[in-house]
């Protein structure tokens, strides 16, 4: 390594912050990588300025970590611009590599999402009909906001994308194990996404029987004595587990939490949706027409469940009409 | 298929035929020279259970209007249960393209024997109508349309 040190920048576009947190959450950890590096963007941490980092030479940066989807304009512009900046540039989290929980509003339109922020919530009062503007004159001048756009983006849906950590948040073992890669240069392939390589079901510790057979789906909390031992599934849970990558050591569902896939696909997955489709079509047991059609209706939010984290990513993307 | 009656829209419906009747039941039609939809591009596969969700996702993302289903009856599946699995997963499937804002009715399933060629021919006149009626789907448009592309 050169006497310079590397200079790392973490950006925040559609996201909650605990991709932030869990940068935080190494504890330790932390002050070994600002030892060994400099961080010279984080909005979130530090004072800096987007005119700063636009000031920097092409490839200035030797490593973004870019968490949340692309919602508005602005994210667009930091995308594009950090991808000029950067030698590297990490999809952080599930929000940047499927558009995570903000990317349920794909499943609505942009219009319905605005009408139903502004004007139907009970508890708006907007009889003038306002809607935010992406620009406004005051006699100081003119304020712009970000426009927002039609839908949540991946982050690699805008620009290319380095490497994947994905997870909502990305777990401890995995964040350390791409942050020593970095400052090690023992680099994966290009494109890797740094998790397992196998469907969370092979992680899990709960017993699994050899062929499941589900009678009817309860919610969470109408299984009231829920085994600590058997599957999930198989206890009528909707669990994502069969569809989602491994590498979170399961760790809603040893806490009795069914999983939601913020992994994302497990490899070979083209859609979470589809994939799950198919798995409650094989185990669900009832061979009665009208029974079948009535336990599926009685499914509460069928398409809000499998695609909890992962709408961005999915096949059909966003809602037409 | 007459031009005047197709009302400048022609559907494409993709089929998934099971092998051990609905693909028979075309062969049929055919052989009995019973004239058919055109509109429908059969395809062949083991069984309806063997139709992953996945596959109707790439229909439709892939310029298909609809997508139609042919299985046994209950009780004479050659794999004992593939034709069950394949109405869960199409009642399921019906509900997830809701939200995303495709009409359900653009994915239909239909029990159709070997021997039954005028059910088949019925249900596919009958099914290109209603996606006729519904309009073209154009989600492979839908998808090149972005507003981060047009934006900065």
């Amino acid at each position: 390594m050169s006497e310079e040190k590397p200079k790392i920048a973490f950006y925040w576009a559609a996201s909650c912050g605990c991709c932030e947190i869990a940068i935080l959450d190494l504890d330790e950890a932390v002050l070994d990588v600002a030892a060994k590096a400099d961080i010279v963007f984080w909005p979130v941490a530090i004072d800096t300025k987007y005119k700063d980092i636009e000031a920097m030479p092409d490839n200035g940066i030797d490593v973004t970590f870019f968490n949340g989807g692309i919602r508005n304009s602005e994210a667009v512009h930091l995308a594009k611009l950090l991808r000029k900046k950067s030698k590297f540039l990490v999809s952080f989290g599930t929000c940047a590599h499927c558009g995570g929980v903000p990317a349920l509003a794909n499943l609505k339109t942009k219009d319905q999402i605005l009408e139903r922020v502004y004007k139907t919530t009970p508890s708006t009062v907007n009889p003038e009909e306002i809607y935010p503007q992406t620009s406004f004159k005051v006699d100081e001048g003119e304020i712009t906001l970000p426009e927002l756009l039609d839908g949540v983006y991946p982050l690699d849906n805008v620009v290319p994308v380095d490497y994947y950590l994905p997870g909502c948040p990305p777990p401890k073992k995995w964040i350390l194990a791409g942050v020593t890669a970095f400052l090690t240069g023992e680099l994966p392939p290009k494109g890797s996404i740094i998790a397992e390589e196998f469907a969370l079901c092979k992680e899990c510790p709960r017993e699994k029987p050899e062929k499941h057979s589900i009678k009817e789906f309860k919610r969470t909390w109408e299984v009231m004595n829920i085994d600590f031992e058997k599957c999930l599934l198989d206890q009528g849970i909707i669990c994502l587990g069969p569809a989602t990558r491994a590498g979170c050591e399961a760790r809603c569902i040893t806490t009795n939490y069914p999983c939601r896939g913020c992994m994302g696909p497990a490899p070979g997955i083209i859609d979470m949706g589809a994939k799950m489709v198919s798995v409650l079509g094989s185990i669900l047991e009832e061979k009665d027409e009208t029974k079948m059609e009535q336990i599926i209706d009685e499914i509460p939010d069928l398409a809000g469940t499998f695609y909890e984290f992962t709408a961005g990513k999915s096949v059909f993307l966003r809602r037409k009409n | 298929m007459s031009s005047e009656e197709t009302n400048g829209f022609n559907p494409t419906i993709i089929g998934f035929y099971c092998r051990w009747c609905t693909h028979a039941a075309a062969d049929l039609a055919g052989t009995s020279r019973i004239p058919v939809s055109a509109n429908v591009i059969g395809i062949r596969v083991p069984c309806s259970g063997r139709v992953d969700p996945s596959f109707i996702y790439d229909a439709f993302t892939k310029g298909a209007d609809g997508v139609f289903i042919g299985g046994c009856h209950y009780g004479d599946c050659h794999y004992e249960d593939g034709n069950y699995s394949a109405f869960k997963r199409t009642k399921m499937l019906q509900k997830v393209i809701k939200e995303f804002g495709i009409e359900p009715e653009r994915v239909r399933i239909e029990w159709i024997s070997a021997s039954e060629a005028n059910k088949y021919k019925k249900t596919l006149d009958e099914f290109t109508e209603t996606i006729r009626e519904l309009g073209p789907l154009n989600w492979d448009k839908h998808l090149q349309e972005r507003d981060y592309e047009k934006s900065v």
